[in-house]
């Protein structure tokens, strides 16, 4: 197994690690290459910072582990290796009436990823996280040993190796239990929302399985918090579909393009594209789902320096007045992207360190430039002081007191990660960061 | 009818890439590679991705007795066999220069191996009046340069033997496509110095389908590899024999 030495980042591109890379083709090699030097393995690295980094170190890249093993038509339980992307299921076994129960809002998440991050979809508060439809995992652990894990079998290491960032060993294959699907399409409403209030309050009595609110960031004032809301339902008629090749960002762009100018005009042809009095779409479920994997590799529209990403959960009860800080502190900044997401999410899964907890989750993407370490403070501090959490998996300027401090389970799971890799030879860039591990 | 595709060496990133093309144009398939259990692992994805009948079979290219196998599981339907011939291995050229016996494995593995497997095949695809073989060659056949010369000579054997073939099954309607891929992404580059414009081995597999479809001779891939190659071939020999490229 040769490894490769290479400089290598996360999504946001903001971070760099150096290092020693394996990617492996047969499940033969990987188990050589852990034997020769167990490391952590990551997917796609579509996660925004450092967590699929191991600076100076080395890291195992799964997406050449990429098959389907098994499919069980009557029960839609999917077999797969961990490589294999949420695109790929969604294309292979749409046709079959079958579809992933949850998706992440980028088709090029591999399975393993998702189960790592405990990954949410725009249908949480309705279907939960990805970990609720995960029948059974086959880890690898340091060790070299082989164990297949399931609610009912190893079950503390199974909740513990939901969201638990690759800590517990290299996730080889895992059953998940796809979600019927009528067609490949989804019929989606959208309709325009002038305040955050609104917002909140459409988002919380929506009954569409489906929903997600675009939140206009550089909107302040009486407008802030405007947006558009997204709610769609799995169609019954097919969508036809068209075979567009997706284009690409060839090189970096200047910093020019995301000039506060260009981000506000771009947002004010965004939000005015959706009618006042709403529409209503027949869409394919690929650009319903993934918006953004049209254009390949969007993230260089960030420039060299790249970018961070600010994810946090506020619990409902203070979930308003939070939002509205935060927003107006992103908006003054002048540094936020054109879109902001806005979420529901429903109660907490069985994962550990699962992100999604009963709340509003907003998302914005922040160049990585001048003030941002302030900014990202000044906005983890509001969510802490409101019970909130930020997500591990867009996270590259948290803080450790921060992350002790939101996830309860923590202590809980360092001892079961510590059983599973006495040694921590899986520990990465974010998990030393944020002392996920603890003191050893 | 259903066309069979034999792909021989599925457990390549390339191989693999292909089968799985096939698989979606809903061919049978016999894949074929050492590895057993990675062999079942492909299988089952070529099935789950529209694939008709997928058999697989181990077999070791050094082992000519292993063929027959691979032959009859391809003849259990109707339609035309055709076969992907992605075996081949290359160790560097310094560790030739030490240990001259690895030239005989290099020039089996990726020659004289699948030489013998196609004249078995051949009678067989003349029988039915049809079917293609696609054998993967390499840009490096295109001239001897020291860093894979032994790789590169029995890739230029594998050529010519191509050409011949080509000649022999166009007579009942057959057809050989050569293909000269130039750098592909996968475990063979990995981590190796000097690479650049690499190709995924999905872009491959899609080129080699279209080469079959539109029954083409021979093709680089990535295309450009054609120029390229050109240039590097009309360097004189007294020049060349001075350059390390």
């Amino acid at each position: 197994m040769r490894w490769k030495e290479t400089d290598y980042s996360g999504w946001g591109r903001a971070i760099v690690a150096k290092g020693r890379i394996a990617r492996p083709e047969k499940l033969r090699d990987l188990m050589q290459a852990m034997a020769d030097t167990p490391a952590p393995a990551f997917g796609n690295r579509r996660s925004y910072g450092d967590e699929a980094l191991n600076d100076g170190g080395s890291a195992i890249d799964m997406t050449r582990l990429n098959r389907f093993l098994g499919f069980d038509p009557a029960t839609g339980v999917l077999e797969a290796e961990a490589g294999v992307t949420i695109a790929d299921i969604l294309r292979t076994f749409a046709p079959k009436g079958r579809l992933p129960a949850v998706m992440p809002g980028t088709g090029f998440a591999t399975l393993g990823g998702c189960i790592a991050n405990d990954v949410h979809g725009k249908n949480h508060h309705v279907d939960g996280s990805f970990g609720a439809h995960v029948d059974s995992i086959d880890l690898l652990k340091p060790d070299g040993t082989k164990l297949r894990i399931a609610p009912t079998r190893n079950k503390a290491l199974f909740h513990a190796t939901l969201g638990g960032l690759g800590q517990t060993g290299v996730i080889l294959s895992a059953r998940i239990r796809l979600a019927p699907c009528a067609s490949n399409a989804m019929q989606v409403r959208e309709r325009r929302i002038d305040t955050l209030g609104e917002f909140i309050e459409a988002l919380s009595t929506s009954d569409a399985r489906y929903s997600v609110g675009w939140i206009d960031a550089t909107a302040t004032g009486d407008r802030l918090g405007r947006g558009i809301l997204e709610e769609a339902e799995i169609s019954d008629t097919p969508a036809a579909s068209r075979a567009k090749r997706p284009a690409s960002v060839p090189f970096d762009a200047p910093s020019m393009l995301l000039s506060p100018m260009v981000v506000r005009l771009f947002n004010r042809t965004y939000f005015n594209r959706v009618p006042a009095s709403g529409r209503e779409a027949l869409r394919p479920m690929q650009t319903f789902f993934f918006p953004l994997d049209r254009l390949h590799d969007w993230n260089r529209l960030y420039g060299k320096t790249g970018f961070h990403q600010f994810q946090c959960v506020i619990p409902t009860t203070d979930a308003e007045p939070v939002l509205r800080q935060m927003l107006a502190l992103i908006a003054t900044s002048r540094q936020a992207s054109p879109l902001a997401v806005l979420k529901r999410l429903g109660p907490q899964g069985d994962g550990l360190l699962s992100f999604p907890t009963e709340g509003f989750t907003l998302a914005v993407d922040i160049r990585n430039r001048g003030k941002v370490g302030d900014l990202f403070r000044q906005l983890e501090q509001l969510s802490l002081s409101a019970g909130g959490r930020l997500y591990a998996a867009k996270d590259s300027l948290g803080s450790s007191e921060g992350f002790a401090k939101s996830y309860a389970r923590l202590p809980e799971f360092r001892k079961i990660a510590d059983q599973a890799d006495p040694g921590r030879e899986l520990e990465t860039d974010l998990v030393r960061r944020l002392g996920i591990r603890g003191r050893s | 009818m259903t066309d069979t595709w034999i792909i021989l060496g599925a457990s390549s990133a390339m191989g693999r890439a292909f089968a799985r093309k096939v698989a979606g144009q809903g061919c049978d398939l016999v894949l074929a590679a050492r590895d057993a259990d990675d062999l079942a692992r492909t299988a089952s994805d070529c099935d789950l991705r529209g694939g008709g009948q997928v058999a697989s079979v181990t077999f070791d290219i050094r082992k000519p007795a292993g063929f027959q196998k691979i032959l009859d599981a391809a003849s259990t339907s109707d339609g035309m066999i055709n076969a992907a011939v992605f075996v081949g291995s290359m160790p560097p050229q310094s560790a030739i220069d030490t240990d001259p016996a690895l030239a005989e494995e290099t020039i089996n593995d990726s020659f004289t191996g699948p030489v013998r497997f196609l004249l078995a095949l051949a009678p067989l695809m003349e029988e039915r009046g049809g079917g293609t073989v696609i054998g993967i060659g390499s840009v490096a056949g295109d001239r001897g340069r020291i860093g894979n010369y032994t790789y590169g000579a029995a890739k230029a054997g594998f050529h010519t033997f191509l050409s011949g073939l080509r000649n022999r099954l166009n007579r009942s309607g057959g057809h050989v496509v050569t293909v000269k891929p130039g750098f592909v992404d996968t475990a063979m580059t990995w981590g190796l110095p000097g690479m650049f414009l690499v190709a995924t081995p999905e872009a491959v597999a899609e080129d080699l389908w279209q080469a079959a479809e539109k029954r083409r001779n021979t093709i680089y891939t990535p295309w450009f590899w054609r120029y390229i190659m050109l240039i590097i071939r009309s360097i004189p020999e007294p020049i060349f024999k001075k350059m390390s490229i």
